[in-house]
């Protein structure tokens, strides 16, 4: 028989029907879904119950949600916290500067470039032609100085302000305290809002902290994916190289890289990376390693299906379990690393938000207790959401656990 | 009666609570055990007995499990009332349990003097000299052959029978008045499994024991137990002597239980038949390898020189012991493992060829595996399962067509299409070696690899699979290579047979003739073990 061609159909003399005897075989199936339509986009049974797990777990399910409704706001960090406002009316005009950078022609001056809105100068401009302006809550971005403060750098917290400050104020030629904007953290040693650096820092650190974790989590799979498939020769010169490559001292390259280049944010994120992607090998090759002697990977391999495709929709899945939950862990530790170079001074160039360079002002400037207590705060209640969401996970995967 | 109680079940209930929901897993069984006596508890999987036997250690998860009612009465002791302490000195001592898996029921890392060691220390405080003197008497006891070098072995270094055996010497070591046996033998081979009843069955009566049988199988009822319960889904439906039982069975389901026999009615040899599978001297050898320099030091032959043919529209029944190289070869043919010597597929050379040029002859060769629970993807949904191979020989047939030919293949193995949205776990353990049935089938190959498809399921099914496995090979014409140590659904299916030990063939021939006039000792005692449940005398086949 050709083996390419395919018979239309099976001719046989017995009617094709499902035998009585073969009934008393039919276990209950299962209470589950009877339907006989796909089930398309629906979980399945077994990951309806990791989610209900997820759930019934209280803690972990309220950690996400807040830690979503924060990285939320945070990525909206320039319609909350900004110099600029949001949106401008005058002279039959609609502007929106949050967007686009219009330079000051515009609203009246003539030097051409780009329009300071909290310019005095532009603000009386825009009054005595009645414009409209919609300002974000807070006016201040994360380089705005606050050029009217209440004493020297790093200031108040404006509402912390009691009678000494006033009059220390009054006397040495500082801001009266009834003009001050507000500063609900006070300012870092710059003079910069401590809260406005502060949101949007911890937009950075989870970006950051995503990008990393998700990039070094697909190197990882896909090294520990081939490792474990293929074994032999691949998996011990591998294995090797990894042992070898983790034994770099990490800091010390990034020391010395940073002295090279200039640490943005790409070419951190690509040095940690270079170190990163090894913690899930181990795990995802051990799933693999087991997992290739499977029969129902046998039975893929005596249909014909291609190592990539058996690896990809049959393998992958088993790996998944145990590289969900390393996830969460992976991601607060990525965040980690990065505050803790950006507190050394290794890490991101000055000037932008970061949570580490706050925790070091902290620690310089212990006058202003300010500093040191948000950051200490922000870092650990990301960190600890972010690990109560990782243990939430981990319990749910769990399949010997089992909810009263 | 003036016979003497051991054990009393009275109405009792077991209950699982998951995720909100409660199963009534045993519902008011009552039995009693009489001292000296062996009782046997028999159903399918699923239906109870295992946790009814465990409940009586008191080994479920609680506080998951729970009992709603009833009461075990050990000795005027009610066992549910004890607390853990108490329990625990119940446990081991007085009564004890020896379970199905030989392989995962010893701790890897203790050595075999270790583990028996551990319970005398544990109820009876006996250390050094006198544990040691103690463990050489169980494990002689057990018929562990050389008991003093077989202290320091672990686990790994001996065979699934003398493991057995091991868990036996373990369960034995305090002479306790109850041993529940959780099916022990139904991981055994047969020979094995002859040798280890007639074992327990000796022991029981020398020790005056008395003994809780759990098995899926008649046979070993009969042999081995004075009265027996029947189970199904979670109630006791018949019980009594064991003679009463079989000779005038009042449930119903306990008539199909005895009529589960798998119906022989093999395919006829076809000696003018085309050529399907041709294999000559075909070897594969397992290099071991010692030293830094992995310097290879000899071979474990898996299959040595075997010569095998296989005509169109025959069955080729390859029995023998574990490790006796049967599976391999099936995998050999099918070139999943590499292997030495030609391997003629319809006619084509296949030894040699690429994974890609494997491909076309896939589409007409494929395999069924033992274990319905291992050979499908537990995250694909069985149309998902079945529609992989037509992705890979047929992509341009569209989508439609592959599900129409998903639907007739799950007919065709007897199951109801409209399930092939749901996930294997959904299915029992028959329902799914059916769906890796239809899964080979939908390719319309012409050649199967049967890989010992019944071993892993209850009797009823096993019957209920020959007759679909001699239906499909009816209407579609199919070529079978049945790799089985269960003689009694070989003889029920296979045209031919072929013997192995050793990787060697010992025997091949018509199967009926070989089954009326075995000529070797070992096919002898093979026979033997398989339809009497009898034990050879040693060195004949595996200990």
């Amino acid at each position: 028989m050709d083996v390419k061609t395919l018979p239309k159909s099976v001719d046989s003399e017995i009617e094709p029907g499902i035998p009585e005897e073969l009934k008393p075989d039919a276990e209950p199936a299962g209470p589950i879904g009877l339907t006989a339509l796909p089930r398309g986009f629906e979980f399945s049974p077994l990951n309806a119950r990791r989610w209900r797990n997820f759930k019934a777990n209280k803690r972990g399910f309220w950690s996400l949600w807040i830690f979503l409704v924060l990285f939320v706001v945070s990525l909206l960090a320039e319609f909350i916290a900004n110099d600029r406002p949001l949106f401008i009316h005058f002279d039959g005009k609609s502007f929106f500067p949050v967007v686009i950078t219009y330079p000051d022609t515009e609203f009246g001056d003539d030097l051409g470039t780009a329009a300071d809105y909290r310019d005095p100068h532009l603000q009386n401009f825009l009054k005595e032609h009645n414009a409209t302006e919609i300002w974000a809550p807070i006016r201040f971005s994360y380089t705005t100085i606050n050029d009217r403060p209440p004493s020297a750098f790093p200031s108040k917290p404006t509402w912390l302000l009691n009678a000494a400050d006033c009059d220390f104020a009054a006397k040495n030629g500082y801001s009266q305290c009834g003009t001050l904007e507000y500063n609900w953290l006070g300012t870092d040693d710059q003079g910069r809002d401590v809260l406005a650096r502060l949101i949007y820092g911890f937009r950075i650190s989870v970006l950051f902290g995503l990008i990393l974790t998700s990039v070094s989590s697909v190197i990882g799979i896909a090294a520990g994916a081939v490792q474990g498939y293929f074994g032999g020769w691949i998996d011990l010169l591998f294995q090797r190289f990894i042992e070898i490559w983790t034994s770099v001292p990490e800091l010390y390259l990034l020391l010395i890289i940073s002295s090279v280049l200039v640490p943005g944010f790409f070419v951190l994120l690509g040095i940690l990376l270079l170190f990163s992607w090894v913690r899930l090998v181990g795990l995802v090759r051990a799933e693999f390693l087991r997992g290739r002697n499977f029969e129902y990977i046998q039975a893929a391999r005596a249909l014909g299906v291609s190592n990539g495709v058996i690896m990809f929709r049959h393998l992958l899945p088993n790996a998944m379990v145990a590289t969900m939950t390393f996830l969460p862990f992976i991601m607060s530790s990525s965040v980690m690393t990065l505050t803790a170079l950006d507190f050394l001074g290794f890490g991101l160039p000055p000037g932008s938000p970061s949570l580490g360079e706050l925790l070091s002002q902290g620690k310089a400037n212990v006058q202003a207790p300010w500093l040191g207590l948000t950051g200490f705060f922000t870092v650990a209640l990301m960190l600890s959401l972010l690990i109560f969401v990782g243990e939430a996970v981990r319990d749910a995967f769990d399949p010997r656990k089992t909810f009263k | 009666m003036s016979e003497q109680l051991c054990l009393s079940v009275r109405d009792l209930s077991i209950a699982f609570r998951s995720g909100g929901r409660e199963t009534l897993a045993v519902d008011r069984v009552s039995f009693d055990i009489v001292k000296g006596q062996c009782m046997a508890l028999v159903g399918e999987s699923g239906s109870g007995k295992s946790v009814t036997a465990l409940s009586i250690l008191r080994l479920l998860p609680y506080p998951a499990a729970h009992h709603p009612s009833g009461s075990i009465h050990f000795h005027g002791k009610d066992l549910l009332k004890l607390n853990e302490k108490q329990m625990r000195a119940v446990r081991g001592d007085d009564i004890s349990i020896v379970f199905q898996e030989p392989m995962t029921s010893l701790n890897p890392l203790h050595t075999i003097e270790k583990q028996i060691g551990e319970i005398l220390l544990l109820h009876r405080g006996l250390t050094g000299a006198a544990a040691r003197a103690r463990t050489l008497e169980v494990l002689t006891q057990v018929g562990i052959p050389d008991p003093e070098t077989r202290l320091k072995s672990y686990p790994h270094q001996l065979s699934g029978g003398q493991r057995q055996r091991v868990m036996i010497a373990m369960a034995l070591a305090n002479e306790p008045d109850l041993l529940i046996a959780d099916e022990p033998t139904t991981a055994l081979d047969v020979t094995v499994q002859a040798q280890i009843i007639a074992l327990l069955k000796d022991l029981q009566a020398r020790l005056n024991m008395s003994l809780l049988f759990i098995t899926h199988d008649l046979g070993i009822v009969r042999k081995i137990a004075q009265r027996v319960s029947v189970m199904k889904d979670g109630k006791i439906v018949e019980q009594g002597a064991v003679e009463e039982v079989f000779n005038a069975p009042q449930h119903p389901y306990t008539r199909a239980l005895l009529n589960a026999e798998p119906r022989p009615d093999p395919a006829p040899p076809r000696p003018d038949a085309p050529m399907m599978l041709e294999t000559t001297d075909l070897k594969v050898w397992f290099p071991i390898t010692r030293g830094l320099m992995r310097k290879v030091v000899g071979h474990v032959k898996a299959c040595d020189g075997l010569t095998i043919s296989l005509r169109k529209g025959e069955t080729l029944g390859v029995v023998g012991e574990s490790g006796s190289g049967k599976s391999t070869l099936g995998r050999a043919i099918l070139r999943l493992i590499s292997s030495e010597g030609p391997i003629v597929f319809m006619g084509n050379e296949l030894q040699g060829l690429k994974f890609k040029e494997m491909r076309p002859f896939r589409r007409n060769m494929q395999i069924v595996f033992q274990d319905p629970y291992g050979s499908l993807s537990p995250r694909m949904s069985v149309a998902d399962i079945i529609k992989e191979g037509l992705k890979v020989h047929f992509p341009d047939v569209p989508d439609r067509e592959r599900d129409e030919r998903v639907v007739q293949a799950l007919i065709d193995v007897g199951l109801d299409p409209a399930t092939r949205f749901r996930f294997p776990h959904e299915f029992s353990g028959g329902q799914r070696q059916r769906i890796a049935v239809a899964r080979a089938l939908v390719l319309e190959p012409s050649f199967l690899v049967l890989d010992e498809p019944t071993s892993a399921l209850d009797m009823l099914i096993q019957a209920q699979m020959v007759d679909l496995l001699r239906d499909l090979q009816k209407r579609h014409n199919l070529t079978y290579l049945f790799i089985s140590h269960d003689l009694r659904v070989v003889a029920a299916l296979a045209s031919r047979l072929l013997v192995m030990r050793h990787g060697q063939v010992v025997e091949a021939g018509d199967a009926a003739e070989l089954f009326r006039n075995p000529k070797t000792d070992y096919t002898r005692a093979l026979f033997a073990a398989a339809f009497k449940l009898e034990t050879a005398p040693e060195g004949v086949v595996a200990q």
